[in-house]
């Protein structure tokens, strides 16, 4: 065993497959001691994440406590064809974010009749996403430390790109060409194995 | 039919972050819907973020947060998700989802405004002051009537097409088009184009003295 495991974290965090199985039980069985594990790597990270844009710590310790509620209740709906776990419980943090700041963002909806479906089919589907989410986080580890910076301005801060821009004391130009950049290396890095 | 013009980095990533205003992102959702390969790009973006999330700052202890969110979901029975509202929805339809919901139907249930020379709108009514946001119906082989913007503008071709230079946008297509650049798209022979457009809001007189003197005039 190395000191780090395939995710790149440290011993004692979760791997992302150890965390689709403790999900997979939450769902089924609704078991405490499977989501206590979850909750403890996800709660401090997810206070983070809301105390950005709220600076009163009680609100966004509920913030973080209506995140993991979500988390807990829409377990069953997990589907690990359709991502990794981290991803899917960014987005569910982000729209309760959005919710609280009484924002609206539009969604598709893939019942709609009009609705195109992907084209692939999805044998090995579970493990193809498993593996891909490890090679993204492999991918994200060999971003230059300016891109990762604006990556988490972007996504964490939800700072506009101007904003950004003015903060770093570079050119607009230079913050919409770091995140074409990396986008371009996670694409690559993805299709390369495909 | 595969879709050529797509959704940049640039919005796609504000859309993931949730910071796109409701507007630009009831344009990009309506691609989404229509392109599965700018849902494979926004699902990286998603996969980025979630990594960041997994390196981020840990904050607080979890002990005492651990035995507040036992003793709430305690009391919470999960309720079955049930069977949705399949039954409500059309087995066919031209404009997608988020939009449909948007302008309250399909096609056929619109009610269009004419804007003069054949050219009809619709205007669509969000909650952010950003964007301005509005169906058109142009007549084939007519221009896309002379409208000035400021600012950037998408538009996203729902039913028949549109070329601009040299460049053809049929259903499913995105247009990104910057203030600057002068552009006269002109809809395709032989079928109507209807597209979605959303440009930045008119901007506001910000002068004083103009704001004094506007309800003189009038304007």
């Amino acid at each position: 065993m190395t000191n780090k495991n395939s995710d790149g974290l440290a011993p004692g965090d979760l791997s992302q497959a150890e965390m689709v199985r403790l999900l997979a039980i939450v769902g089924r069985d609704r078991n405490a001691d499977a989501f206590e594990a979850v909750f403890r790597f996800y709660a401090p990270r997810i206070r983070t994440f809301m105390a950005v844009k709220t600076q009163d710590k009680q609100a966004a310790e509920e913030l973080m406590q209506e995140t993991m509620t979500a988390v807990w209740n829409k377990a069953a709906q997990f589907d690990p064809a359709r991502g990794n776990v981290s991803a899917w419980i960014y987005t569910i943090a982000r729209n309760i974010r959005i919710d609280a700041y009484r924002r609206r963002r539009p969604e598709i909806d893939v019942n709609d009749p009009a609705f195109v479906p992907d084209d692939v089919a999805g044998a090995d589907q579970d493990f193809q996403q498993l593996q891909e989410a490890q090679l993204l986080r492999g991918a994200m580890a060999t971003l230059p430390d300016e891109q990762v910076d604006v990556l988490r301005r972007a996504f964490f801060d939800e700072e506009s790109h101007s904003t950004i821009a003015r903060d770093l004391g570079v050119p607009l130009g230079t913050v919409k060409s770091r995140i074409r950049l990396a986008f371009a290396k996670l694409r690559s890095a993805l299709d390369g194995q495909l | 039919m595969s879709i050529k013009h797509h959704i940049s980095d640039d919005f796609l990533i504000d859309y993931a972050s949730g910071s796109l205003a409701e507007g630009w992102s009831l344009a990009v959702a309506s691609h989404l819907a229509l392109c599965p390969e700018c849902r494979r790009r926004l699902a990286i973006m998603e996969g980025a973020a979630g990594a960041l999330l997994d390196k981020a700052e840990q904050n607080g202890s979890e002990d005492q947060a651990w035995s507040r969110f036992k003793a709430r979901t305690a009391d919470i029975r999960v309720e079955e998700v049930k069977p949705g509202q399949a039954a409500s929805r059309p087995a066919t339809a031209v404009l997608p989802e988020p939009l449909r919901s948007y302008v309250g139907g399909d096609l056929a249930d619109l009610k269009w405004r004419a804007l003069g020379r054949g050219a009809y709108q619709i205007l669509i009514d969000t909650k952010d002051k950003e964007t301005q946001v509005r169906l058109l119906r142009i007549p084939a082989g007519k221009p896309v009537p002379e409208h000035t913007h400021e600012g950037r503008e998408l538009t996203l071709v729902l039913a028949g097409s549109f070329r601009d230079g040299d460049d053809l946008f049929a259903r499913g297509d995105l247009e990104e088009a910057d203030g600057d650049l002068l552009h006269t798209p002109t809809a395709t022979e032989g079928e109507d184009c209807i597209c979605l457009a959303v440009t930045e809001a008119p901007l506001k007189f910000s002068s004083w003295i103009v704001r004094l003197v506007q309800p003189i005039l009038k304007i």
